[in-house]
């Protein structure tokens, strides 16, 4: 699906990206986990191709094409999913407006008709009960008002209504409480497939009790020093990532 | 500017002609220095030589905002009667200046004194239309006045009176347009008068071109109990200034002001606007958005009086502005003057960019630059687009929108 190799990314002349590869297959579930600072969102920001970052090295395959050399629609309309860490507010732009408008552009960009109004309304009524999303606020302006969880539910909506091949979700897990957070994670969850995958950037171990990863990764200054399977994360919750520190050290 | 205009034949009042001579006498065109020019140069219009010549337009298809109205058409502010309604709606009665008898159009209030453009109007009257709707009237069809600018260093200056009768209800749709015409010049004064409980509702269209100019005073009176809207919609003009001057004497009325303007090249519009509140217990709504492209500038100076015993004021007012590039823009004055003091007013000004952070949102989604951009564009606009209650003015301005900017917002 993504094979992502030494890739070197800076903003403002500082490099955050040292050197990251890694492999994410269909079907798969990785999660990534690391100190602040790490790389985290960077990862998550070069891949949908914010401008503010440079690649200065490296490589990013996306099933076949050169994902850096797309702009940030054309990765979206290649199956691409960045899940906001911070979901903006666009006040007079309604939500089920501009995901229209955005589902109709992927499909001409695949050379597929246009969803048809009824079509789009049902699939509307289907994926926000999925994240029990009031169907109020799928018609509201976007994000406008939203509370921290609607607005991370409203990602997951967004991500239902898109179908995306690769799902990049950015500390989605954070400021959510445990009921927001198991509603979420059903959503991901459910739209889990073999042809489909997801990199999960996390802080916490928490949110891998409910989206089972395949993989863990451990980013720390830029690269990715350590995988493993999932347990790996149960062991990070307990050592902290001092210790992963101190092993780099070494 | 004046040598190649003859003086009016229109049978104006005396004294005000007498004022108006007098002021273009004594008076020469404002400068930047002018507090209320300040953001405005119109130096140019004083190197051009005018004249005012008779021009015909073919076809007002391209101009008709409404279909099902009743429409006068006025090319260089002269009237065209064979592109002009025939039939007038019951309640009303219509008349193109021209045929008014002496005495029949009275004096108004228009201020004259210091004001050259309302001077240059009166002393070099083109033509104009007076619209009296009579008392009780409830008239259905718009009545639409259709201006087109044409032909080479043209000034038009024309007029439009109307009296909205007691108890009265109409709506006037004005449309300003050019066709094939170079630095002419529309130099517009309306006088408006709303009656008791009387319902007046203006839409104003101003679709000129990037090298005429276009100079307006709306002189409004409203009497008690009235509601008086008026949605001035400018998308083209190389240089636009708009006066709208409302006296609110009546108690319990209602104002509404709503303007949107959407401005590229080098395009300079300007909205002036007083509201002055004299009596107590009215409401007014001032709500003006502007889009700035290019190298293009706007300037919005508003202003609320509330006079001394005009208690329980509610007047709020806005402005935004949203540049798009560099090189636009505004200047924004928002002013409130309170001498009562149990009122609530409140006005605000916002100017920005479009949010780059919402842009990539929409992109991350799989928006086009240009339909995210749209997008947002339209839902600033839309707040005041949508205080348009007429359908075919709506969908007249978004043809507009449409052929000018390729922006589609329906």
């Amino acid at each position: 699906m993504i094979t992502i190799k030494n890739l070197h990314a800076s903003i403002d002349g500082k490099e955050i990206l040292k050197g990251l590869d890694l492999t994410v297959n269909a079907g798969e579930v990785h999660a990534i986990m690391g100190p602040n600072g790490a790389g985290k969102s960077t990862l998550a920001s070069v891949l949908a191709g914010r401008e503010d970052y440079e690649v200065t090295e490296g490589s990013v395959d996306f099933d076949g094409t050169d994902l850096l050399d797309m702009d940030t629609e054309e990765r979206a309309r290649e199956g691409l999913f960045l899940a906001f860490q911070y979901p903006v507010e666009i006040p007079g732009v309604s939500n089920i407006n501009f995901l229209r408008t955005a589902i109709n552009e992927i499909r001409e960009h695949k050379g597929e008709e246009a969803m048809s109004a009824k079509e789009f309304m049902a699939t509307v009524r289907e994926k926000s009960a999925l994240v029990e999303l009031d169907p109020k606020l799928a018609s509201r302006s976007v994000n406008e008002g939203f509370s921290g969880g609607e607005k991370k539910r409203n990602e997951i909506f967004q991500m239902a209504m898109l179908e995306p091949k690769l799902s990049i979700l950015d500390e989605t897990d954070s400021g959510l409480d445990i009921d927001a957070l198991r509603i979420v994670a059903n959503g991901v969850n459910t739209l889990k497939s073999d042809k489909n995958a997801s990199i999960v950037i996390t802080h916490y171990q928490r949110l891998l009790d409910h989206i089972v990863p395949d993989f863990v990764h451990v980013l720390y200054d830029g690269k990715i020093v350590k995988s493993g399977p999932k347990e790996l994360a149960l062991e990070l919750e307990e050592k902290g990532y001092d210790w992963i520190k101190e092993e780099m050290a070494l | 500017m004046l040598e190649g205009l003859t003086p009016t034949s229109i049978l104006l009042d005396e004294k005000e002609l007498n004022s108006a001579q007098n002021t273009l006498a004594k008076n020469q065109l404002p400068t930047t220095r002018m507090e209320a020019w300040k953001y405005t140069r119109v130096a140019k219009l004083g190197k051009t030589n005018y004249t005012s010549s008779e021009e015909t337009v073919t076809s007002i298809d391209s101009y008709r905002i409404a279909n099902d109205a009743t429409t006068f058409v006025f090319v260089n502010g002269h009237f065209s009667e064979e592109l002009s309604s025939d039939e007038i709606p019951a309640g009303v009665s219509i008349s193109p200046l021209s045929a008014c008898m002496e005495g029949e159009i009275g004096s108004t209030n228009l201020i004259l004194e210091g004001e050259i453009f309302n001077a240059l109007n009166t002393a070099f009257l083109t033509d104009g239309i007076m619209i009296d709707i009579e008392a009780k009237a409830n008239v259905e069809k718009p009545i639409q006045i259709i201006h087109v600018l044409k032909g080479e260093a043209n000034l038009s200056n024309f007029k439009t009176i109307i009296n909205a009768g007691d108890f009265s209800k109409a709506a006037v749709i004005q449309g300003f347009f050019a066709e094939d015409a170079d630095r002419a010049f529309a130099n517009v004064t309306s006088e408006i008068s709303v009656g008791t409980n009387a319902f007046l509702t203006v839409d104003k269209v101003q679709y000129e071109a990037e090298n005429t100019s276009h100079i307006s005073t709306e002189q409004v009176s409203q009497g008690k109990d009235s509601t008086f809207t008026i949605n001035t919609i400018t998308l083209n003009g190389g240089l636009v200034r708009n006066n709208l001057n409302i006296e609110v004497n009546g108690e319990n009325c209602e104002t509404n002001l709503n303007g949107a303007y959407l401005l590229k090249g080098k395009q300079h519009v300007d909205n002036h606007s007083v509201v002055d509140h004299r009596v107590p217990n009215c409401n007014s709504n001032e709500l003006y958005k502007g889009v700035i492209d290019d190298k293009a500038t706007a300037v919005f100076n508003g202003k609320v009086f509330v006079r001394k015993d005009a208690q329980k004021i509610n007047a709020f007012q806005s402005n935004g502005n949203v540049l798009m590039t560099d090189d636009a823009s505004v200047n924004s004055k928002p002013e409130l003057e309170i001498y009562a003091d149990d009122v609530k007013c409140s006005h605000g000004s916002t100017t920005g960019q479009l949010d780059e952070e919402a842009v990539f949102y929409l992109r991350a989604r799989g928006l086009s630059e240009k339909s995210a951009r749209q997008l947002m564009v339209s839902a600033f606009i839309g707040d005041v687009l949508e205080k348009i209650e007429n359908e075919d003015v709506l969908n007249f301005t978004h043809s507009l929108l449409k052929s000018r900017f390729g922006w589609d917002f329906e």
